[in-house]
């Protein structure tokens, strides 16, 4: 990008604080007109915040945004939307229950003395979602129907219905998978080409120089670096200036599987109608076995299923021998299963409660004297484990709302360290977890294993499930495809497996 | 009791002592647990303030205060238990209903002929059964049946009442078992057996809530029921648990009307869930679940009790209360919004 002239928007010297906190404490950066710039930083360094202050959700407490030279300051989301700036939030605000085109012109219906033109709000519903490549998106479906993707893309027409100049983008491919982000790819450049702008936010390298003119990095409130060519700059020294260290995207070694070691986990013939079928599965202690597939392809339904919280229409799950009762949470539990959801918020935490009620909440029993707590001994051992895995910041009275969501999914691990389970499964360990506390969270599974636990990962990252994986199954359209050790396939295989027989 | 809320932040003994963080704790401190309840003491203490102005010694007398407190004891027994309602994520509109039907079945002549040959529990322990059966219904209805818990109890709310007028033909059954009326108009240190009966209840309910693990496990079901249930709680049973607890202690509630009427009636308990989700909002329970707290359910039903008996004393009409409890609700729920918001930070 070489393009000169005045900034679509520039950002100086902007401050904001909360009551305790400095969340931004001087952001400085420029975005042109047509250019993908991409914001990197550990969560926690601000990022929200300033997606927030951008789209007018915040106002901030100094500097100032500049729209193409001129000072704006934004009261409100509708101020920023009557400007050009959009934001497409990582938890999409459709309302469900609306059809796609109320929700694309919710707050600015066309209407006529106040009688909605319903018609024409299809019409430019339908002009729109062809304009970004989806013109199979029907405009009269309910929008809470739709997938993850394709609401993502009704978000995206809700921002360009209101003439949106430049689209803030907060992690979208976290709910996408591989062939949906190809898609969504090819609507940014699509836009970047008619002159939009786009801010793009991930934690992924690959897509930000695939995606990326240019890049800023925020640390601790601030900018540290800014304009960097996306393309061009090297990965490492983009986390040393997100981390402040030097730090390699690694994977922790895996120890040679004890051959005498005992199945914790057999699975067989388990399906439910629509979903999967016919899948086994053992796993031995110590072993990390590794799921791979795209969203939709029954991994997380699997899960669930050997987890009971999820009825299963045929098939058994044995856990050390014994057959557990089919669709039973308490069952699978009490056998010493443990689930850390893929939605680590809605179904793993409670949020507004301590970390310490967090961690014991699956163990009460250990802490009651006839159904007495002894909250004392909770928080000791919540304080033990906590400063094990390093949780920051320290102290286990805090909600756990206020922690990072690399420090929520440790919380979440610390429960089932604290029940000493036998069978581990994990969802998407680290959707929306940075790059620090990533390879933290691949320590602590592979230090699990080595403790005798048996360990299943269902990642949308194949890289990460190869990397930590003793041994990969392959699942597609509900069956797995192919089962094998992790050393002996590699990534482009994996992904011609999953592929195979999908491409429209 | 500090302990109060699920959200209270007070960690005297963990980490290294900072400034920020002694400031943080203590106004962690001031917002949540001590700070609500400080707002509802500082409004109990108002109103017995307008009592002794306008009504002088007719208000402050040993007599007056035991009979706001007779008053207080048999909606408190119900609110402690919506408390664990609420807290757990439900609401329970047919107490009032479940009332009337425990205390027309605990005094039908078959009930009390019986009663008379064996022992007066007889009959206490028919109204318990009968409301613990409701709150079954009611749990079963709501956990297994999927049924929202509003209308579930919305249907016991017409049935319950509708069964008592059948069974008591609608008329008020006179009470008269040996034992029983003597032994709940009895006294102990002149203390009305009505009323420390309300406090066992209190306090067992604040012992259950903050310090069991039923109680731990009712914040996790209402603050997030699907982590609860992925974190291995078995949430359809602990739901059951909950509304048969309350119906227990309607059921309970229905012996302390019986013994105060010395009837049962099907007119018994009107207007019971309004008065009684009253009083536990405004004691700072979360309507949405997760956050609960009895003591503050308690400065709740003495407020609207006081309130009332200042009124009464005041020859005000209950029309006028009732405008007066709206206001109250309105006010002190605007209030804990704000300490909760200043809390939080």
């Amino acid at each position: 990008m070489t393009r000169s002239g005045t900034p679509l928007l520039a950002v100086r010297g902007v401050v904001k604080r909360f009551p305790g906190v400095t969340a931004l404490g001087g952001v400085d950066f420029d975005v042109r007109a047509g250019e993908v710039h991409c914001l990197l930083g550990q969560n926690g360094a601000g990022k929200s915040t300033l997606i927030k202050v951008l789209a007018g959700a915040q106002r901030p407490d100094e500097g100032e945004l500049r729209w193409q030279g001129e000072v704006v300051s934004f009261d409100n989301p509708m101020d920023a939307m009557r400007t050009g700036v959009a934001a497409i939030y990582q938890e999409l605000d459709l309302v469900a229950g609306l059809s796609v085109a109320d929700n694309v012109f919710l707050g600015h219906e066309p209407a006529t003395a106040g009688f909605t033109r319903r018609t024409e709000a299809r019409r430019r519903t339908r002009a729109l979602l062809e304009r970004l490549g989806h013109p199979d998106i029907p405009a009269d479906r309910d929008a809470g129907r739709l997938s993850a993707a394709n609401q993502q893309i009704v978000s995206m027409a809700r921002a360009l219905s209101r003439d949106g100049r430049l689209l803030i983008m907060d992690e979208p491919s976290a709910v996408l998978d591989q062939d949906e982000v190809r898609t969504l790819f090819r609507v940014i450049r699509e836009l970047t080409a008619q002159g939009v702008a786009v801010v793009y936010i991930s934690h992924r390298m690959e897509e930000i120089r695939e995606i990326g003119d240019r890049v800023t990095v925020l640390k601790d409130g601030r900018t540290v670096a800014t304009g960097l060519p996306a393309r061009d700059v090297r990965t490492a020294d983009l986390i040393k200036l997100m981390t402040g260290r030097d730090l390699e995207y690694v994977f922790p070694d895996r120890k040679p599987l004890d051959p005498t070691a005992s199945v914790v986990l057999t699975v067989r013939g388990l399906a439910a109608p629509g979903r999967f079928s016919g899948v086994d599965l053992t796993v031995r202690a110590g072993e990390v076995v590794g799921l791979a597939g795209l969203v939709g392809s029954g991994r997380s339904e699997i899960l669930e299923a050997v987890y009971g919280a999820r009825k299963p229409s045929a098939g058994t799950v044995e856990v050390d021998g014994k057959r557990l009762r089919r669709g039973s949470v308490s069952a699978a539990v009490r056998a010493g299963v443990g689930l850390c959801p893929e939605e680590r918020k809605s179904q793993g935490l409670l949020l507004d409660q301590a970390v310490y009620r967090n961690i014991t909440v699956s163990t009460l029993p250990a802490f009651a004297r006839f159904g007495f707590l002894d909250s004392g001994a909770e928080r000791a051992r919540s304080r033990e484990l906590t400063t094990a895995l390093d949780v920051r910041p320290p102290g286990v009275d805090r909600a756990v709302r206020t922690l990072s969501g690399g420090n929520q999914q440790k919380v979440v691990l610390a429960r089932w360290l604290l029940r000493e389970c036998r069978v581990l499964l994990l969802d998407e360990p680290t959707r929306g977890v940075d790059v620090g506390a990533r390879s933290e969270i691949y320590e602590l599974i592979r230090d699990l294993a080595q403790r005798g636990v048996a360990v299943v990962v269902v990642s949308s990252d194949v890289e990460e499930v190869l990397g930590l994986s003793d041994r990969v199954l392959v699942v597609r359209e509900g069956r797995v495809v192919h089962e094998g050790p992790a050393q002996e396939i590699d990534e482009s295989r994996v992904l011609d497996l999953v592929m195979e027989g999908t491409a429209a | 009791m500090s302990e109060n809320t699920a959200t209270a932040a007070v960690a005297p003994t963990s980490g290294p002592p900072g400034e920020s963080r002694a400031r943080r704790a203590v106004t962690g401190f001031l917002g949540s647990a001590a700070g609500r309840n400080t707002g509802l003491v500082v409004a109990l203490v108002l109103l017995c303030l307008v009592g002794v102005i306008t009504a002088g010694d007719r208000f402050a007398d040993v007599d007056n205060l035991l009979t706001i407190l007779r008053l207080a004891s048999v909606i408190g027994v119900v609110s402690v238990g919506m408390t664990f309602v609420i807290t757990g994520g439900g609401i329970d509109l047919s107490v009032g209903a479940i009332v009337a039907l425990s205390s027309v079945w605990a005094t039908t002549l078959a009930t009390q002929s019986v009663a008379n040959d064996t022992h007066w529990l007889v009959l206490v322990s028919t109204a318990v059964a009968v409301g613990a059966g409701c709150g079954v219904v009611n749990g079963v209805l709501i956990a297994y049946g999927r049924i929202v818990a509003f209308i579930a109890t919305l249907a016991m709310f017409a049935a319950a009442r509708g069964l008592a007028e059948i069974i008591s033909n609608r008329k008020t059954q006179i009470v008269n078992v040996q034992g029983f009326t003597q032994f709940f108009d009895a006294s102990v240190l002149g203390v009305p057996v009505l009323i420390i009966i309300f406090a066992v209840v209190a306090i067992a309910g604040w012992v259950v809530l903050n310090r069991t693990t039923f109680g731990r496990r009712t914040f996790a079901v209402g603050g997030n029921p699907e982590a609860a249930r992925l974190a291995g709680i078995d949430v359809r049973r602990h739901t059951v648990l909950l509304y048969t607890l309350l119906g227990v202690c309607c059921g309970i509630a229905a012996v302390m009307l019986i013994a105060r009427t010395t009837t049962g009636s099907s007119t018994h308990g009107g207007l019971y869930e309004l008065d009684a989700i009253a009083a536990v909002v405004i004691g700072g329970t979360l309507l949405s679940g997760g956050r609960g707290t009895i003591a503050g359910t308690v400065f709740g039903v003495l407020i609207f009790t006081t309130l009332s008996n200042v009124f009464t004393l005041n020859n005000l009409s209950i029309s006028a209360q009732a405008v007066a409890k709206g206001a109250i609700i309105v006010a002190a729920v605007l209030l804990q919004q704000r300490l909760a918001r200043r809390g939080d930070t």
